[in-house]
C-alpha cells in the first residue's frame, strides 16, 4: 500500500463529464488526495498506471467502453488499486457488469459529499461498499434458490448463506455496518466479512441467471 | 427546433446520387438527373433522348422507364416544370409527332401505339399510387419465388408463370418441331439474361433506396419524438426552475421530479403496470412531488396487485408522508421484498425520531392509516423509533 495516511486516500477520478469531476473535486477535495483525472478509458489506463492511486472513482459509462473496460486493463499492473463504481443510470446490467469486472463497491451520482468520502475511505481500507440499491440487486439476482443448469465447480458460490442474506437485507434497508452489527449481535468485522464474501460470490459465481437477470431488469 | 434539425441532414453526395431533379426540369427531370450524375451537359443528354426517340421510340421508352424507377430528389422544391397549358399542348403534339413518325419503322408495327398507351396508363397508376400501395406492389413483384406458403397471390403467380412457360414450349414444339427448340431456348435465355443485366442494377438500386428512405424516416421520427419530449418536459422544468430560483426546496422538487421522469423514459419499461413494484414507485413519486423530499425505492421481487397489496402500498405511502412531515430530513429510503407468502416493506429515515409510546392518541396517521389499515387486511405494522435516532416503519403482509 502506497498510502501513508489511510484517512486521506489517493484518488483518481474517471468521468467523461468535466463538470461532474469539478463538482466532486470541490466537494471531497479537502478529504481525499485527488492525484489524477481522466475522461476516457485510454486516459484512465494511462493515469492510473502512472499515479498508482489507492482508489479509482470510476464512472460506469465512458465514451470508449466504460468502467468495465478500465479495470481489467490496469489491474494486472496495479493490483493494490481499488475501484469504486459510480453511475447515474442505476441500471442493473451496468452495475452487475462493473462489479463483476472487479469494482469493490457501487454508489450513485446523487450520493452526498460526506457519504462519498466515507465510501472512498472504506474502499481504500479494503472494505466493500454496498449501496441499498446494489444490495437489492444482489438479493434479487440470488433469490432463485436453483442456480440453474450451468453449475460451477464450486456450488458455494451460487448461493448466499442465510446470514449473508440477512446482512444484505439490512444494507438494502439503509443500515450502516455499525447498525447491522448491533442489530444482528455480531462484530462490525463480521459484517465486513459477510459483505466481502457476497461481493466475491457476485464476481465469481457462474450462475447463468445473473447476467440474464441483469439484462432483463432494466429498471431504475 | 425541428427545422434546424432537418436542415442539418443535408449531406453533400459525392458523386451526386441518381435522383430525379426537380429543379430546372422540363418533363420529369430525368435528363437532368442523368446529366448531373454523369457530369455531362443537360443539353447533350436531352438531345440524346430526342435522337433515341426517333430510333424506334427507344428514347421514349427509356425516358419513361427512368421516370418510373428514379426516386425524386429528397430536398428542394419542384420548379421549372411545364406550367402553362400551351406548353402541355406543345409537348403532347411533339410526342404524337414522334410516335407517328416511328409508326412504320416500329418492330411492333401497329401494336406499338396501344402498348405505349398501356405503359403510359401503368406509369400514371404508379405515380398516383400512395407509398404503401407502391410498397405492396414492389413486394409482390419481388417475392414470387421466395413467397411463403401462406402467400396465395405469390403462389398463384408462380403457377401461372410455370403454365405459361409450358404452354409456350408446347406451342414451339407443335409449330416448329424439335430442331427449333434449341435455337428458341438459346434465344430466350440470351434475352432473359440480357434483360436481367439491363434492369438488375435498377432493381437493386430501388431496393437500396427504399431501405435508405425507411431508415431516414425512422431517424426523423425518433428525432421528432425526442425533441417533443424535451420540449414538453425538460424545457418546461428548466423554465419553472428559473422562476423558482429563490426557493431551493421548490428547485429540488422540480429537479427530482424531472429526473424521475427522464429515468423512467430512458431505463424504464421493465416495470409493468398493475404490479406491486410499479405501484410502490408511483406512491413514492407522489410523496416526492408533494413534500419535496427524495425517496429511494429498492424493490426485490414483484407480484400482481391485489386488495392486500393495495393496502400495503397505501400504508407505505402514509409512512412516507409521516417521514416527510415530521422527520425533518431530505431523504427517506424504502426497501420492499416480495417473498412467497410474505411481502415486507421497510420505510426508514434518519431524522428526528419520536417515542412511539407517546403519540398523541387523537392523531390518526399511524394508528388508523398504517396499523389499522394493515390489520384489516391481515397485516402488521411495527414502528421502531427513538428521539434523535430516526424511524423505521416495518410493514408486513401475508398473501392470501
Amino acid at each position: 500500500m502506497t498510502a501513508a495516511n489511510p484517512n486521506r486516500p489517493r484518488l483518481v477520478l474517471v468521468d467523461d463529464h468535466g463538470m461532474f469531476r469539478a463538482g466532486v473535486r470541490a466537494e471531497i477535495g479537502a478529504a481525499v488526495d485527488i492525484v489524477g483525472e481522466a475522461a476516457s478509458v485510454a486516459e484512465a489506463v494511462a493515469v492510473i498506471g502512472s499515479t498508482r492511486p489507492d482508489v479509482v472513482l470510476l464512472d460506469v459509462h465512458l465514451p470508449d467502453g466504460g468502467g468495465p473496460a478500465v479495470i481489467p486493463a490496469v489491474l494486472p499492473a496495479t493490483p493494490e488499486t481499488r475501484f469504486l463504481a459510480l453511475s447515474v443510470s442505476d441500471a442493473a446490467e451496468d452495475v452487475i457488469a462493473v462489479i463483476r469486472a472487479g469494482a469493490r463497491g457501487y454508489v450513485t451520482k446523487t450520493i452526498s459529499g460526506p457519504d462519498l468520502v466515507d465510501a472512498i475511505r472504506r474502499v481504500a481500507d479494503g472494505d466493500v461498499v454496498f449501496s441499498p440499491r446494489l444490495a437489492g440487486f444482489v438479493l434479487d439476482a440470488f433469490r432463485d434458490s436453483d442456480p440453474g443448469p450451468a453449475r460451477s465447480a464450486d456450488p458455494e458460490l451460487d448461493q448466499l448463506t442465510p446470514r449473508e442474506q440477512e446482512v444484505l437485507r439490512l444494507l438494502a434497508r439503509g443500515y450502516s455496518y455499525r447498525e447491522i452489527a448491533a442489530e444482528l449481535f455480531i462484530s462490525i468485522k463480521t459484517v465486513e466479512t459477510h459483505a466481502s464474501n457476497v461481493l466475491r460470490k457476485l464476481q465469481l459465481s457462474s450462475r447463468h441467471q445473473l447476467t440474464r437477470w441483469a439484462a432483463e431488469r432494466r429498471i431504475l | 427546433m425541428m427545422r434546424t434539425m432537418t436542415s442539418t441532414a443535408h449531406l453533400p453526395a459525392n458523386p451526386p446520387r441518381l435522383y430525379r431533379n426537380s429543379s430546372g426540369r422540363l418533363i420529369g427531370g430525368v435528363a437532368g438527373a442523368l446529366a448531373d450524375h454523369l457530369g455531362m451537359s443537360r443539353r447533350v443528354v436531352r438531345a440524346a433522348f430526342l435522337v433515341l426517340a426517333f430510333c424506334g421510340g427507344l428514347g421514349l421508352l427509356l425516358y419513361g422507364a427512368f421516370w418510373i424507377v428514379l426516386p425524386q430528389a429528397p430536398y428542394g422544391k419542384p420548379e421549372g416544370a411545364i406550367r402553362t397549358a400551351a406548353q402541355y399542348v406543345g409537348a403532347a403534339l411533339a410526342a404524337a409527332f414522334v410516335l407517328l413518325l416511328n409508326m412504320h419503322t416500329l418492330p411492333l408495327g401497329w401494336w406499338f401505339l396501344p402498348s405505349v398507351l398501356a405503359c403510359f396508363g401503368v406509369a400514371l397508376l404508379w405515380r398516383q399510387a400512395s407509398e404503401t400501395d407502391r410498397e405492396r406492389w414492389r413486394r409482390l413483384s419481388r417475392s414470387s419465388l421466395s413467397a411463403s406458403a401462406g402467400d396465395r397471390i405469390g403462389a398463384l403467380r408462380v403457377a401461372a408463370g410455370v403454365s405459361l412457360v409450358l404452354a409456350g414450349g408446347g406451342f414451339i414444339l407443335a409449330r416448329a418441331g424439335i430442331s427449333a427448340v434449341g435455337v428458341g431456348l438459346a434465344a430466350m435465355l440470351i434475352t432473359v439474361v440480357g434483360i436481367g443485366l439491363i434492369t438488375g442494377p435498377w432493381w437493386l438500386k430501388l431496393v437500396r433506396d427504399l431501405s435508405d428512405e425507411r431508415r431516414e424516416r425512422i431517424r426523423n421520427e425518433e428525432r421528432a419524438d425526442i425533441a417533443a419530449h424535451l420540449h414538453d418536459s425538460v424545457l418546461q422544468t428548466l423554465a419553472l426552475i428559473q422562476r423558482n430560483a429563490s426557493s431551493p426546496r421548490e428547485v429540488a422538487r422540480l429537479a427530482r421530479s424531472q429526473e424521475r421522469e427522464l429515468r423512467s423514459k430512458l431505463y424504464g419499461g421493465g416495470v409493468p403496470d398493475g404490479r406491486f413494484a410499479a405501484a410502490l414507485h408511483a406512491a413514492a413519486a407522489e410523496v416526492e412531488d408533494t413534500y419535496a423530499i427524495t425517496v429511494d425505492v429498492v424493490v426485490v421481487g414483484d407480484r400482481a396487485l391485489d386488495a392486500r397489496l393495495d393496502a400495503l402500498v397505501a400504508a407505505t405511502r402514509e409512512a412516507l408522508v409521516n417521514a416527510a412531515k415530521h422527520a425533518g430530513v431530505a431523504g427517506v429510503s424504502v426497501y420492499a421484498e416480495v417473498a412467497d407468502p410474505v411481502v415486507e416493506v421497510f420505510v426508514r429515515d434518519r431524522g428526528a425520531g419520536f417515542d412511539p409510546d407517546r403519540i398523541d392518541p387523537t392523531r390518526q396517521g399511524i394508528r388508523g392509516s398504517i396499523v389499522g389499515r394493515l390489520a384489516r387486511h391481515g397485516g402488521t405494522a411495527t414502528i421502531r423509533s427513538a428521539p434523535g435516532d430516526g424511524t423505521e416503519v416495518r410493514l408486513r403482509m401475508e398473501s392470501a
